[in-house]
Formats: C-alpha cells, sequence, structure tokens
C-alpha cells in the first residue's frame, strides 16, 4: 500500500494523502494527470470497480471538487480520487471509455452541477429534471427552499416547534446565550 | 499484476446508431410509468422491429426528490428521519448506513446488544425485501399465486417490524449511537414461529414457481450477464454472484455482527434470470438462518444507545468517509463530508440499481421479446427510488 | 343527460402541440357529467359505482407500496369490490401515492384526464396536503389540489392498509349520497386547474385535455 502510494506520488504528483479508514484512503490529483491516474489504477493496481462520481461545491473557495472512490477487490481497499476544477469554467475529461457505467454519473453531474464531460453519450440529455430552466439544483447558491415556495406556493397552518427556541424562551429564559 | 480487459463495445449500447422511424418499419413504444410491468416508477423507452426489441432507453426522475439538497438543508439529527425514504420498499439500510457514516465521522462506538439488534433488523429487512421480489418475480411471468403467497406472508415480517419498532415500513429504529428500543416480551418466540412458516411456504414456492415448465421455458437464457461486464458495468449483489464471483461485504468487509455469524457466500454459474431467481431464493433462506442465529446469540441486556453528545448542538469535525452494505441488491453505499459546522456538507448515496437499471438494463434489453422485459427487469431487481433519490 | 354538442368557440389551442400532430388529438372541452333525472336510477348508479371501484395501477410515490398488501388475503381490498386496473379507461380511482413530483405530475395529469368520468381520486399520505417532509424540495409540488381534484385525503407516513380500507369504506359513503364530485369540479373549474398545471410542468407537448 504504502509503496504503490510512493510510487503514484513519483509518477502522478499526487498529494493530500490522508488514510480515512483501514479500508479507505483519500488523495488528491490534479487535473492534467486524473485521467491517466484512474487508468493505472484501474489497469495495473487492481482497482477495476468504479463505486461512483460524485462532486462537492466549495462555494467559498471557488472549485468544485470530483470525487472518483475506486476499489480493489483482491486487497478489499478502496481509494477516493479528488479533483479540483474551476467553479466558472467547469470543464473535465471524461472517462467513459475506462468504465462502461461511467456515463449516467457523468451525465447526472452535467445536470446537477453543470459540468461539461466532452465526448460522454448522451450527456446533454435530460436526467432527472423535466423543463428545468433554473441553474443547474445542486449547486450551492440555488437556494431550495425559495424556489418551492415561489413555484409551489405553501400551504398555510403549517406550525413548527424548535426545541432551541422553546428552551430558551420557556424553560431557561435567564440562561443566555448558547451552551456547547 | 493482474490486468484489465474490459469490455469495448460498451458505447454501440450507450450510444448506438439512430433508427429510421420514418420507414414505417420500426414502432417506438413507451413501457411507461403507468404499467403494471415496471417494478415502481420508471420507464423504459422501446423501439420494436416485430416484436424484437432493438434499443432501449431509460428514462428515470419520475420520483426524484432531491434528497442530496435536502440533507445539506437539515442538521445530523434532523437528516436522520429522511434518509429512510430514499429506497421506498427497503428503507432500514438507509437508516444504518448513514447512522454508521455519522459514528464514524464522529467517534462514537455502539454498544454490543445494539450491534446484535441492528444486525437482525437488517436480515428481517432483507427476508421482507425477497419475500417481495419473488413474488414479483412470479407475477412478471404470470404467476400471481405465488405473488399472493409470498406478499400476504410479508406482512407477518412486517407485524414483527411494527413489534420492535412501532411502524411498518418506515421504522426509524437505527439511530446514531444505537437502537431506540430493546424488543418487547415474547418477540423471540413469535420469531421463531414466523421463521418456521416462512420455510415452509418457500418450499411451496419453490415446487410451484421453480419446477414450472413455463417459468423455465421463459426465463432460462434470459438477460445473461458475462462475466466480463461485470467490473466495466459495476454489476454488484446476486447478479455478480450468480456469475460466480463469491463477491459480498458481509464477509469480504465484515460489518455489524456479521464476522460472528456463519453463513456461506452463495454463487452460481451462469447468470441468467433463471439462475439469479434461484440464486436469490436460496438466499432468503440463509436470510431466516441467519436471524435464527441472531436470536440465538444475542446479548439479553445492556444498554441499546451509546452515550451521545447534544444533538440538538451537534457539529461533526471535517472529515469525509464512505460505509457501505450489503444489502438485497448489492452493495449498497453511503458516502459523507462534514466541515465541522451542524450542516452535513455533502452525501451522496450510492445504490445498486444506478447502474443495473440504466447502462446494464439498456444492454440487455436488445434483443428480446417485448413479453420478456417485465421479467428480465424484475430478475435484475432494480428499484427507481434509489436511483434519483 | 349529457351537455349538447359543442359551439365551435369552446374549444381549446393545445398550443403544445406540433400542427401534425393537432390533427390526431381532440380539441374539445371535457363535459360534466349530469345525475339521471329520476333520483332511484341515480341511487342505483352510485350504489353500483361504489361497490366496483377499480384503482389505477400507477404506483406514484412511496404510497404505492401499501397497495400489493392491500390486495392479499390479508386485508382483502376484493370483498369491497376494488381491483386493480392496467389502463386508464378501465378505472375509476386514481390512488396519488405520496409526493408527486414535476414529472410525475404530467403523467399524473395525462392519465387522470384519459379515465372516464365519473372519477374519484385519494391522496395518500401528508405530501400532498402541504408538501410533507419535502416542502423544501424543488421536484416536488406542495399542494396537490391546485393541479387536481382530491375527493379523500388518507394521512399518514405510510398509511396503513386498515386506514386504507376505512378511506375506501368513506370514499364509499360519500359516493352513495352522492356528494363526489371531484371530476365536476375539475371540468367547471377547468381553466384555473390547467393554468396551474402549466405554471409547474414547463414542457407542455400534450394536448391540453388528453380525451
Amino acid at each position: 500500500m504504502n509503496e504503490m502510494l510512493e510510487r503514484l506520488k513519483r509518477d502522478f504528483n499526487i498529494s493530500d494523502i490522508i488514510e480515512r479508514k483501514p479500508r479507505l484512503t483519500t488523495l488528491t490529483v490534479s487535473k492534467q494527470s486524473a485521467e491517466t491516474l484512474l487508468r493505472e489504477l484501474r489497469d495495473r493496481e487492481g482497482y477495476t470497480h468504479l463505486n461512483f462520481i460524485t462532486c462537492i461545491d466549495y462555494i467559498e473557495d471557488n472549485i468544485f471538487t470530483l470525487v472518483y472512490v475506486l476499489h480493489n477487490y483482491d486487497k478489499k481497499h478502496s481509494l477516493s480520487v479528488h479533483v479540483n476544477i474551476s467553479r466558472d469554467n467547469e470543464e473535465m475529461v471524461s472517462i467513459h471509455t475506462l468504465w462502461a457505467q461511467a456515463w449516467t454519473y457523468q451525465r447526472e453531474l452535467r445536470e446537477m452541477y453543470g459540468i461539461r464531460f466532452p465526448g460522454s453519450p448522451r450527456l446533454d440529455e435530460d436526467f432527472c429534471l423535466e423543463g428545468w430552466d433554473q441553474i443547474p439544483p445542486m449547486r450551492r447558491e440555488f437556494d431550495t427552499k425559495k424556489f418551492s415556495e415561489e413555484r409551489f406556493g405553501h400551504r398555510e397552518g403549517r406550525h413548527s416547534d424548535v426545541p432551541r427556541e422553546h428552551m430558551k424562551v420557556e424553560l431557561y429564559p435567564n440562561r443566555g446565550g448558547d451552551e456547547k | 499484476m493482474k490486468t484489465y480487459t474490459g469490455h469495448s463495445s460498451a458505447l454501440d449500447f450507450a450510444q448506438p446508431e439512430p433508427v429510421d422511424m420514418a420507414s414505417g418499419k420500426y414502432v417506438r413504444l413507451w413501457q411507461g410509468p403507468q404499467h403494471p410491468g415496471i417494478t415502481g416508477n420508471m420507464s423504459l423507452e422501446l423501439i420494436l422491429d416485430g416484436d424484437t426489441i432493438i434499443d432501449c432507453k431509460t428514462h428515470v426522475g419520475y420520483l426524484h426528490r432531491g434528497f442530496e439538497k435536502l440533507m445539506e438543508r437539515r442538521t445530523f439529527i434532523q437528516n436522520f428521519t429522511v434518509v429512510c425514504r430514499i429506497a421506498v420498499p427497503e428503507p432500514t439500510f438507509n437508516e444504518y448506513l448513514y447512522s454508521h457514516a455519522v459514528e464514524t465521522l464522529s467517534g462514537i462506538e455502539v454498544p454490543e446488544r445494539a450491534i446484535w439488534l441492528r444486525t437482525m433488523n437488517l436480515e428481517l429487512m432483507r427476508l421482507a425485501s425477497f419475500l417481495m421480489w419473488i413474488g414479483g418475480q412470479g407475477g412478471a411471468f404470470g404467476q400471481y399465486t405465488v405473488a399472493n403467497w409470498t406478499i400476504a406472508y410479508r406482512d407477518f415480517v412486517l407485524d414483527l417490524f411494527e413489534e420492535m419498532t412501532g411502524a411498518r415500513i418506515y421504522h426509524m429504529y437505527i439511530v446514531p449511537g444505537g437502537v431506540r428500543a430493546g424488543l418487547p416480551d415474547g418477540f423471540e418466540k413469535r420469531a421463531r414461529d414466523i421463521m418456521d412458516g416462512a420455510e415452509k411456504m418457500l418450499e411451496q414456492v419453490e415446487r410451484v414457481m421453480f419446477n414450472n415448465v413455463v417459468f423455465k421455458a421463459r426465463s432460462k437464457g434470459l438477460g445473461v450477464i458475462t462475466p466480463d461486464m461485470i467490473d466495466p458495468y459495476g454489476i454488484v449483489g446476486p447478479n455478480a454472484r450468480a456469475c460466480g464471483f463469491a463477491r459480498d461485504l458481509r464477509k469480504d468487509e465484515p460489518y455489524l455482527a456479521y464476522d460472528q455469524l456463519d453463513f456461506e457466500v452463495i454463487t452460481g454459474s451462469d447468470s441468467d434470470a433463471y439462475e439469479r431467481a434461484y440464486l436469490r431464493l436460496q438466499e432468503t433462506r440463509q436470510c431466516i438462518n441467519l436471524i435464527r442465529q441472531c436470536l440465538d446469540r444475542m446479548p439479553t441486556d445492556g444498554p441499546f444507545q451509546a452515550d451521545m453528545p447534544n444533538v440538538l448542538h451537534w457539529k461533526i469535525p471535517a472529515g469525509e468517509t464512505y460505509v457501505k452494505a450489503e444489502c438485497t441488491r448489492g452493495e449498497y453505499g453511503y458516502y459523507m463530508v462534514t466541515d465541522g459546522s451542524e450542516f452535513v456538507r455533502r452525501v451522496h448515496v450510492r445504490g445498486p440499481s444506478y447502474t443495473h437499471a440504466i447502462a446494464v438494463m439498456e444492454r440487455l434489453a436488445v434483443g428480446n421479446n417485448i413479453a420478456d422485459i417485465a421479467g428480465l427487469m424484475v430478475s435484475l431487481h432494480t428499484y427507481p427510488p434509489e436511483i434519483e433519490r | 343527460m349529457f351537455k349538447k354538442s359543442l359551439n365551435t368557440e369552446d374549444t381549446l389551442e393545445n398550443a403544445g402541440l406540433t400542427i401534425e400532430e393537432q390533427q390526431l388529438f381532440s380539441n374539445a372541452r371535457p363535459q360534466a357529467y349530469e345525475p339521471y333525472p329520476i333520483k332511484a336510477v341515480e341511487d342505483f348508479a352510485n350504489w353500483a359505482r361504489a361497490n366496483s371501484l377499480w384503482i389505477l395501477a400507477f404506483g406514484t410515490g412511496c404510497g404505492a407500496i401499501e397497495l400489493r398488501p392491500l390486495m392479499t388475503a390479508r386485508f382483502d381490498a376484493n370483498r369491497f369490490g376494488v381491483a386493480g386496473r392496467p389502463t386508464p379507461r378501465q378505472s375509476s380511482v386514481f390512488v396519488i401515492g405520496g409526493y408527486a413530483s414535476v414529472k410525475t405530475l404530467k403523467r399524473i395529469v395525462r392519465s387522470y384526464e384519459q379515465m372516464q368520468g365519473p372519477k374519484f381520486v385519494i391522496a395518500l399520505g401528508i405530501c400532498p396536503v402541504n408538501g410533507g417532509m419535502y416542502f423544501d424540495s424543488y421536484n416536488t409540488v406542495n399542494q396537490f389540489d391546485q393541479y387536481l381534484p382530491v375527493d379523500l385525503y388518507i394521512t399518514g407516513c405510510m398509511p396503513r392498509p386498515e386506514v386504507l380500507i376505512a378511506g375506501i369504506m368513506e370514499l364509499q359513503n360519500m359516493i352513495k349520497a352522492g356528494k363526489c364530485d371531484g371530476a365536476n369540479r375539475y371540468v367547471e373549474n377547468f381553466d384555473w386547474y390547467k393554468a396551474n398545471q402549466k405554471k409547474v410542468i414547463k414542457n407542455w407537448d400534450m394536448p391540453d385535455y388528453n380525451w
């Protein structure tokens, strides 16, 4: 394991290697080397199973972090490969030739985040949403509650009991401040 | 080092040559959302040449509620109430995986009795789900009697759930930290009676369904998954085990109490609809056996929930984890990222039907008779809600 | 007993269809049905309708999971005359099983309009009432009765099969008393319902009324 990581560090310049659990290690790779790293992991290191491709929106740093989680059935170990791409020009190399299921994940990311994967089959087809005319919904600047109230309305009579308010006002009015 | 040989013609199925619809030779038919022959609320857009399918496109999204966005707006303890609705026919695995991910990230240890209770709850859920599935597979080929038997018997298992957790379908029993309550008195005897009855009923089901000439003729050779399709398409669960790959997360990466139970991984030889169905029948019997073992070995006293921090002010340190479990359909996973605040940063739910229902289904449907599509879809055991969450 | 043939000004626009498709679909407005002039005949017809409620087999959401146990021997909806039908032409009850996403709402509208009157809508669960736990979701509707008329609400998450049977019995009593007129309400307020639907369903490529 460590020997493999040393080799990958030398050849692909991976960084931020953190062992989250005995069976899961995270690493970050640059956008240019990502596809060749995934190919190497699949072909020569035995990480043949692609669990999923997903994306985390770090709006405060202005990046999208694409996450590819691969699994090795022989060593029973998973690698989570992080690739940072820019939020303004969201484009990434498509890996639909590496795994036959990858095009579905890429299609979903295109719809939910707006990330383009040039060459991926049926990329612009609607996946979950039909007739969607707003920004891609999983982006953090999209306010889903506001949209739901404007588009679908809001039925009166809904009553919420927030325990924190109840405790502050009714049970402990002289306490003052939030306790950790 | 083993080298990898993927299947190179996958793109032929993902993006096939367009069909000349103006020639009048082909018919475009939607086996659409309102149809008794699909496993839930999704649709297949089929292009037929006579009775044979030459192209199939899966359309999902009819059940999309945007869970991953909703979970970012709720605190950790509020999320546990919504997650069970992600996979509607088999909700408990979501509760367990969400709780496990939160416990892994915040370093909470679950007590011994809670581990056994969780194991038994998950195995009962697996039994209920398989009983519904057997009914669905029989019904897809016209054997509605089998469906009536198994779905009616499943009600007794739902009664057990009601005793244990308070609800039939959405239990909300497995919370971060343990479970919500212990077992009521007399539960063990009732559970054993129901397991005995289930075994007798499964014998009858095997005689009626699996020895039936029509079922065999229709399902043998239907939807064959070859071994070189498993890794490129990410096929997991009984679909892959029927091909000969002995991959079961309960044995490979044991979680909960599975390292203390004894059971074997069941495999088949070549994965067509009949083999997959028979494998699932055997797994149902194995499941009954596991429930009996849990009832034998479970500790009867001890705490069932760990000491939790104040859940209304619960901040989990920044981190990331991926937890998985073996549900009836394969590997179910939760990927969770936290950033130190009260809200979860990102949750991604990996349902096994994501690839089975879209990429694999579109490939296996080509070349089949339209009458067999319902049976093929049920034999892959796909549940639409976990595809689009 | 039915309205006379329509005036030509009273037709629908069908703006969502192409010119060729407009030849294929009808552009007539829906008609309301009036009760039989003799009360005894109407009572008999209501009794017959109440005792043969055929449900459309469309599992629109979570609620569908409790419909299958309802049809098995333990709860046995068949003794109430309830059966599941695969096509809207043969069914009279539409069971909205829980939440309705926008994509499903379009198909619900399409199936509902293809059903022949008298038809009834039962809404299961809390989600059709005020959005339920998906109140802040960008893809589920919050108030279902803005889009289709609902005759009976059965609350719960999931409603148990016993509650479903109680709901069916309540619906039967309402039909026998002649008070179940969801379909007529739809026709009378057709423009309001259609405007609400079009506000939410953006890709309207079907006729304005799916006969």
